[in-house]
């Protein structure tokens, strides 16, 4: 059974997600501009992010603050590889490999030791262990850069520079507007990667495994009496979500070519995806899309909202410092407070819910 | 072997594992100057730890809420305590003691009581609506950390602020060819105050029995009539006024604080909570001298490991002990 049964509300959350993976689809040709190719690529990858935290916290009830710390995992995997090897395909495979590896032996060792006990205690020692992934990443500056991250080249065919087709006079084809070179190539490997990890969890979460899943969440001691090993399907789906955190890392790393502790490690990218899971919806996937759509979105659009805001209440006092663009968080920390008290399924679940009653 | 343990035990069992580690380190370290000067230095951040982490701790143990907004507490009380001592800047400066401690008094008065309030209003705003529900209470108490975070950088701004220290606990004194700074005798001698000062209340006080009661079988002691969520309410704004006394000192000792200052405390206690073991202020006593001594030993010894210290003595304890030291029976 799905977590959504089907009623009005859940073809309309269908509809909109198949609305939005549209648009991504079509995204270069849509809105033609640099800015808006990162956010649609941005969205991508944070809806892979988002939906394997969601398969921990909305699935199973596991409170995980070390998410970043996987993704940041394949990304410097990927970042150490493609600076010390130079660009090419083999550099990315050993860089994805490489961190998978990682993400697989800490989320093993993590899970092993602690998910036997409350969920509390889970939620404390992930917090602990990611604030040392993030102190260590910064301090082994001569691997990692440091604060300053790394900067390295992606493969060849990822250049902007890179003709994918070209016509008689060695021009770079265009389609509707749109050159084809390698910026295109790099939005589409971003595209369908990221299509391929949340098709891969739509099928796990579906599968009996995900009926376990949520049997666990639900009534821990019951799923153990019925015969399941509770603290195996748990160390499970941790690792699972790991692995597909640490890929999601990987492609970030190749579409970015920049790998630093801003972009994937830092608890600031924790909570985007907390929020994110919580506005979207906990324990749907349909949930993870809308909720990732909607806050990268805001974090482009809103602040230069707030900016202007700010500026039209100067002479008031206070007023333009909560509206200052860098105070948006202050914003959504209370945005997500009323959500949880008011809406704790999320966009995705309340609406989903509309038509059962009806 | 059974022998040997029983042995430990009598003589103190797990609250020897402090002065374990403070013998092994100093047989590394050699130098006995610079031994005392580690230890002492632990001592103070161990205890200044303690009064962050304690009421964290009786608060799950009372009520099964983990606050995850705690160390907002230890922000707010080190940005208030600063702010008033920096108006007070002239009490400070004076040579006279009795207006040196006035300041000192009145800042960490204020930082307290705003505690107190911040406490009850934290309790009855945000948590109130989500006992028992453990995934809820994360998120909403996390959602509020945010805020606060943020709302501290809206006030006082993003750059470091510095703390003016009073006079008379300004440097250091020798003894012998040992140096302790005045500042780490005084936050010691402060935080075992506050500790026996709990100590005495829990154990000694009906209170005390009433709360240690309610840590054990809360149910029951309902059942009997008491009003445990009233007692809750008070043992809640007691700890967020800890937090933020704990804050002050820290802000003293530090002398220049950011914003960052709650999220970096609260990482260490947490680990000093797990350590210790959830709901016990003996435990958490325990865990924050062990996380005090061991980071600055360890600073000494391999600086470069001074950073995953903490996280490897947690492990090593949740390893030998998956419940912390002295877990509140449960």
């Amino acid at each position: 059974m799905n977590a959504i049964p089907s009623t009005q509300g859940s073809v309309i959350v269908k509809a909109a997600v198949l609305v939005i993976a549209a648009l991504l689809l079509f995204a270069p040709f849509l809105f033609q501009d640099v800015r808006s190719l990162e956010v649609a690529a941005r969205i991508c990858v944070f809806i892979v992010l988002v939906a394997s935290y969601d398969l921990l916290i909305g699935y199973t009830g596991i409170v995980s603050f070390a998410h970043t710390m996987f993704f940041g995992f394949g990304a410097y995997g990927a970042a150490i590889a493609l600076k010390q090897m130079g660009p090419g395909w083999d550099a990315v495979a050993l860089g994805a490999v490489a961190g998978m590896a990682v993400s697989l032996v800490v989320a093993v060792a993590v899970g092993l030791l602690s998910l036997r006990v409350k969920a509390i205690f889970f939620a404390m020692i992930t917090l602990a262990t990611a604030s040392v992934a993030l102190v260590l990443a910064s301090q082994l500056s001569q691997f990692t850069g440091g604060e300053d991250g790394i900067t390295y080249r992606s493969p060849d065919i990822f250049k902007t520079a890179t003709k994918l087709f070209v016509d008689e006079e060695g021009k770079v084809v265009r389609i509707f507007g749109v050159r084809l070179n390698g910026k295109l190539a790099a939005y589409y490997f971003v595209f369908f990667t990221s299509l391929a990890m949340f098709l891969f969890m739509l099928r796990l979460v579906g599968s009996p495994i995900g009926t376990v899943l949520k049997a666990i969440r639900e009534n821990e001691a019951r799923a153990e009496a019925i015969g399941y090993r509770v603290v195996a399907y748990r160390t499970f789906v941790f690792v699972i979500a790991a692995l597909l955190a640490s890929l999601a890392g990987t492609v970030y790393a190749i579409w970015l070519k920049y790998t630093g502790p801003d972009t994937t490690l830092s608890f600031a990218i924790m909570i985007d995806i907390l929020l994110m899971v919580v506005i979207g919806g906990m324990g749907t996937m349909w949930g993870a899309v809308i909720g990732a759509v909607l806050m990268v979105m805001a974090q482009y659009y809103l602040r230069d909202l707030m900016g202007t805001a700010a500026e039209a209440t100067a002479n008031i006092p206070l007023l333009p410092e909560v509206l200052n663009p860098d105070r948006w968080l202050f914003w959504l920390g209370i945005i997500f407070i009323l959500l949880v008290y008011f809406f704790p399924k999320g966009i995705a679940g309340t609406i989903a819910q509309k038509g059962a009653r009806a | 072997m059974n022998q040997m343990n029983a042995t430990l035990t009598r003589v103190g069992g797990v609250n020897l594992l402090p002065l374990a580690v403070a013998l092994v380190a100093f047989v590394l370290i050699g130098a006995p100057s610079s031994w005392m000067t580690l230890t002492v230095a632990g001592l103070a951040m161990g205890m200044m730890i303690f009064l962050m982490a304690s009421g964290l701790s009786l608060v799950f143990g009372l009520m099964d809420v983990l606050n995850f907004g705690h160390s907002a507490f230890v922000s707010l009380g080190a940005f208030i305590a600063a702010t008033v001592l920096a108006w007070m800047g002239g009490w400070l400066g004076s040579d006279s003691v009795l207006l040196n401690s006035a300041a000192l008094f009145i800042a960490f008065t204020a930082a307290i009581l705003f505690g107190l309030a911040a406490g009850w209003f934290f309790e009855t705003v945000i948590i109130k609506p989500v006992y028992s529900d453990h995934l809820r209470q994360i998120l909403i108490t996390m959602g509020a950390l945010i805020v606060v975070e943020q709302a501290i950088l809206a006030i006082w701004g993003g750059t470091p602020m510095s703390v003016p220290r009073p006079h008379f606990l300004e440097g250091a004194f020798l003894i012998g060819d040992v140096t302790i700074e005045v500042y780490r005798a005084f936050a010691f001698l402060l935080g075992l105050i506050v500790y026996l000062a709990l100590y005495f209340t829990l154990n000694r006080t009906r209170l005390g029995l009433l709360i240690r009661a309610g840590v054990e079988n809360r149910e029951m002691v309902e059942a009997l009539g008491f009003r445990i969520d009233r007692l809750f309410i008070g043992v809640f704004m007691a700890g967020s006024a800890l937090a933020a006394m704990g804050g002050a000192m820290w802000a003293g000792y530090e002398t220049l604080i950011t914003p960052s200052l709650g999220a970096e405390m609260m990482i260490v206690v947490f680990i000093v909570v797990i350590i210790g073991g959830l709901g016990s202020v003996e435990g958490t006593l325990l865990g924050a001298i062990m996380v005090g001594l061991v980071s600055n030993y360890v600073g000494f010894l391999a600086p470069k490991l001074a950073l995953a210290s903490n996280m490897i003595l947690m492990m090593i304890i949740l390893l030998w002990r998956p419940n912390g030291l002295r877990p509140a029976v449960k």
